[in-house]
């Protein structure tokens, strides 16, 4: 009963994780780079809730929708300051140092703003815990919340991308950005639209993070964003269902990785399984392989 | 003749690097001699020496071999723990200097292992695959350490995962304790102490020795050609793999060889210093002080690091007027539109002073 | 002996025969052209010689030595050096240190003497600059030594490419579509450089080729392929006058 316990744990985290995960991936499928400060975005939604909640008093739903509304500004606006003007720079090392520029930034910001104290994040899932196995198990309420809204998430944006036309011209960008806009794909919205659900996602992601650990500092996303990348990349970096399968077995293997052999190694763990992926898939586990046309 | 004056520039270009190293050495020599040297800046030069030493053998990783590395910090971090602990088991049996020069040896040997061992797997992946696996190296590195301990008694030394396996005689003492790490590798060096710097500025030199020698030779030409084109190389005969393990190598001692001057430097060692974004500061010297261009990574490395401090007085909003600037010169070097104005702007000038050469 | 010996070289990619029965004997000192229409698996061939490619069939023989399935460096090793459809030169290395780096296997120092800078040092860096200053002068491109090579005009980089290949001291040099983007002045002076490459060095050279004029003029026999097939093999003008080829090149 406790290995489901753990289980269950592990998918819940691993929920959190896939989220992040996908706004990574799309953001690195379509535009081609590392979003290092897609960990902060998290951090930054949190706060805003948080303050909504308490400092304006507003009701859960409306405060979640404007922490989705204000992450959704902001990724737009970071990707047209400092991403886009590097899109065609030589090296993509440089947009990689902007976006830890920006991701310093953002802790920066919300560290003048709010101090380095932790703040502890309140009950804005109100979901009764469900009981199992004649009171054996008990299933939190964000539990449930959090995998529903991963699988929700991830149906939802598959259909997106499949079935509807700005969906399609993501896709097309990301096969060849060249390619698209010479067909009449305006690759600078696509992009755009791209970052917005990807910070979207992240503000969904900083508030079941928060509500399942509630404990919000301006480090707080930081090395989740880093474990949601590596699940990305575990997965197949540029690939949907890649991100969701990656994170859940992420959180899965270092929940169960904390709970069987030590807690202070989980993470050793959590990396090694990667590098042991990477070593036998080279492109992660649904990647596509490209090879360089001699 | 042109043969003869591209050699000429290459090693005048070498020469001019020793000689700003050297020159900051002069500078704050006469500083300190005229009392014109604060304490905060003092306490600042020995991890200027440690950064330097860093950035410049990263950038023989990401620079010249063309490969992204986040785990830089991890090679340092190996180099630190183990020749501090060399130091604190061999103690005051050998004399300071001699003792430093071999835990210097140390940390690089074991650092260099550790490239080597890391880079085998490695680098049969590219671009950001790599950059994540150094990335996890790194912090496995950082796991691993934090739950190790290390003692040493009459029996020899003891290593084990918690302080109570260690099953010390009642004469051992602890070295490495785990996440508390090691404390008071500097007091064995008390007399030398002040003669870090110097000790620094020596071993930055000796890095830009190695690093720019080994790049202008034929290792180091086929190094760069596996950046240039991989597949060219290969098809000239070159062991793509072979060279850019060197260049792993090469760099992880390196990089051990600062995590040694790191840990003799402080009173207190702990494993966490040595994270991601240790390794992220120290790409972002060599990024921004262009890739490639081991010159760019020292002078990259000297204002960002003393910047900061600099800022010291602006208390909170030091980092964040840090992250603007980064993000700033970010955008300022690298964006095509802001490379084409300056070189608008370049022509303009070259027009107005036809005498002012253009560049080549 | 034949420099070159081919027999039954093929390789598929999923289920497509890419090239299928490929056979070619290539003598020394000869000027051999491998031509076809676009996609018709020339430079799989290439790829195939080089070891960019594991053939599942067949044999590749150079000058007697079986170099089947080896590796591209093993390859080059034994003697095929190569060039490029898509010019792959090291761009931001200078022109002198793209040809210094084809010197790479014949002139030996360790890494230890670089860094350290022992008298060997000195030496053998003299003769590899000297060696390859000798090459860069073939090409004309002695004057353009200091440059980086992704600043050189496109034909030059051309050359610059076939000068680094023949770095390597190869006994068969394999030209990947050399007069592609040329003009016709550019593509006559490319026709004289090639001739003088082979008198000079003595060298068998298999070209990839388009232009059926460059082809004419300069190789002594020909291969056509259509489809990953040899459609005709033999001397140039009995080649370039068959029905087939002609059909294969204008259509119907």
């Amino acid at each position: 009963m406790t290995f489901l316990s753990y289980l269950k744990d592990g998918i819940s985290l691993g929920s959190v994780y896939a989220i992040i995960a996908l706004g990574y991936t799309m953001v690195y499928g379509i535009a081609k780079m590392l979003n290092f400060a897609h960990g902060d975005v998290i951090m930054v939604g949190a706060f805003v809730i948080l303050t909504a909640i308490t400092k304006a008093g507003l009701g859960p739903v409306p405060s979640v929708l404007l922490g989705i509304v204000f992450c959704t500004i902001l990724g737009i606006t970071i990707e047209a300051v400092a991403y886009r003007p590097l899109r065609k720079a030589s090296s993509n090392l440089a947009v990689l140092i902007t976006a830890i520029g920006v991701s310093y930034l953002l802790q920066n910001l919300a560290l003048l703003i709010f101090g380095a104290d932790a703040k502890s994040f309140v009950t804005v899932i109100d979901v009764p815990s469900v009981t199992l196995f004649n009171g054996q198990m008990t299933i939190k309420g964000i539990t449930i919340v959090t995998i529903a809204a991963c699988i929700i998430i991830m149906t939802v944006l598959t259909l997106f991308v499949n079935k509807t036309k700005p969906g399609q011209a993501m896709k097309a960008v990301s096969e060849d950005r060249d390619a698209a806009q010479l067909m009449g794909i305006n690759v600078n919205a696509t992009i755009s639209l791209t970052f917005a659900i990807g910070s979207g996602l992240a503000a969904i992601a900083g508030l079941l993070l928060c509500s399942a650990y509630p404990s919000l500092t301006p480090y707080t996303g930081s090395m989740p964003g880093i474990k949601a990348f590596v699940a990305a990349v575990f997965g197949g970096i540029g690939s949907i269902p890649g991100a969701m399968v990656g994170g859940i077995l992420l959180g899965v293997i270092e929940i169960f990785g904390k709970a069987y052999i030590s807690s202070q190694i989980a993470d050793a763990i959590v990396f090694a399984v990667l590098i042991l992926v990477l070593l036998i898939k080279p492109t992660g586990l649904f990647g596509k392989n490209i090879q360089e046309k001699v | 003749m042109t043969v003869m004056k591209k050699m000429s520039r290459t090693s005048k270009n070498n020469f001019i690097n020793y000689g700003i190293v050297i020159a900051l050495y002069v500078i704050v020599q006469i500083l300190s001699a005229t009392g014109n040297l604060s304490n905060l800046l003092s306490g600042l030069l020995v991890p200027l020496c440690i950064y330097i030493i860093a950035a410049v053998s990263l950038n023989l990783v990401v620079g010249f071999s063309g490969e992204l590395s986040l785990g830089h910090a991890g090679f340092m971090c190996v180099g630190a723990f183990s020749s501090a602990i060399f130091s604190q088991v061999v103690g005051d049996s050998i004399p300071s200097l001699p003792r430093l020069l071999l835990a210097i040896l140390i940390g690089a040997a074991v650092a260099a292992v550790f490239g080597l061992l890391i880079g085998i797997p490695v680098l049969r992946l590219r671009g950001d695959y790599l950059a994540i696996v150094t990335l996890a190296f790194g912090e496995i590195i950082k796991n691993l350490i934090n739950i190790l301990y290390v003692g040493v008694d009459s029996k020899g030394l003891h290593v084990a995962t918690s302080a109570a396996s260690l099953q010390l005689e009642a004469d051992g003492t602890q070295i490495l304790k785990g996440a508390l790490g090691i404390s008071g590798t500097s007091v064995l060096y008390k007399d030398i102490k002040s003669w870090y710097f110097l000790i620094g500025v020596i071993l930055v030199l000796i890095t830009l020795f190695i690093v720019q020698n080994l790049v202008n030779s034929r290792s180091g030409r086929a190094i760069t050609s596996t950046r240039d084109n991989r597949i060219a190389s290969e098809s000239i005969g070159i062991n793509v793999t072979k060279y850019k393990l060197m260049a792993f190598t090469v760099s992880a001692a390196l990089a051990g060889v600062a995590g040694v001057l790191y840990a003799h430097n402080l009173a207190s060692l702990k494993v966490s210093t040595f994270d991601y974004n240790m390794s992220i500061l120290i790409l972002v010297y060599v990024v921004l002080g262009g890739i490639g261009s081991v010159r760019g990574s020292i002078i990259a490395t000297i204002i960002l690091y003393v910047l900061p401090e600099m800022l010291r007085g602006f208390s909170n909003y030091r980092m964040l007027i840090y992250s603007i600037v980064l993000i700033a010169m970010m955008l300022f070097n690298w964006a095509p539109a802001s490379r084409a104005f300056r070189s608008r702007v370049r022509e303009r000038i070259a027009s107005i002073w036809p005498g002012r050469k253009k560049e080549a | 002996m034949a420099v070159l010996e081919v027999t039954n070289l093929g390789i598929s990619f999923g289920g497509l025969r890419a090239v299928d029965n490929f056979h070619v004997s290539i003598e020394k000192g000869q000027l051999y052209g491998l031509i076809g229409p676009n996609g018709a698996g020339k430079t799989t061939v290439f790829n195939l010689l080089t070891g960019v490619y594991k053939p599942d069939s067949g044999s590749v023989v150079l000058d007697g030595t079986d170099i089947t399935g080896k590796r591209t460096i093993e390859i080059n090793h034994a003697g095929v050096a190569r060039t490029f459809q898509n010019i792959r030169l090291f761009k931001a290395m200078t022109v002198l240190d793209n040809v210094k780096t084809g010197l790479h296997n014949h002139h030996s120092y360790s890494t230890f003497t670089g860094i350290f800078r022992l008298p060997k040092y000195y030496r053998v860096e003299k003769e590899m600059d000297e060696q390859a200053m000798e090459l860069l002068k073939v090409f004309d491109l002695d004057g353009e030594a200091d440059y980086l090579a992704g600043n050189l005009p496109y034909g030059k980089q051309r050359k610059l490419e076939i000068a680094r290949a023949l770095a390597t001291d190869p006994k068969l040099l394999l030209l990947d579509e050399p007069a592609a983007g040329m003009n016709p002045n550019e593509t006559q002076e490319l026709m004289d450089t090639i001739r003088f490459v082979r008198e000079h060095f003595d060298m068998t050279i298999l070209l990839i080729e388009h232009d059926m004029r460059l082809v004419g003029g300069i190789c002594e026999e020909l291969t056509v392929l259509n489809f990953g097939e040899i459609l005709c093999q033999g001397k140039t003008s009995t080649v370039l006058n068959d029905p087939q080829v002609i059909k294969a090149y204008l259509g119907e």
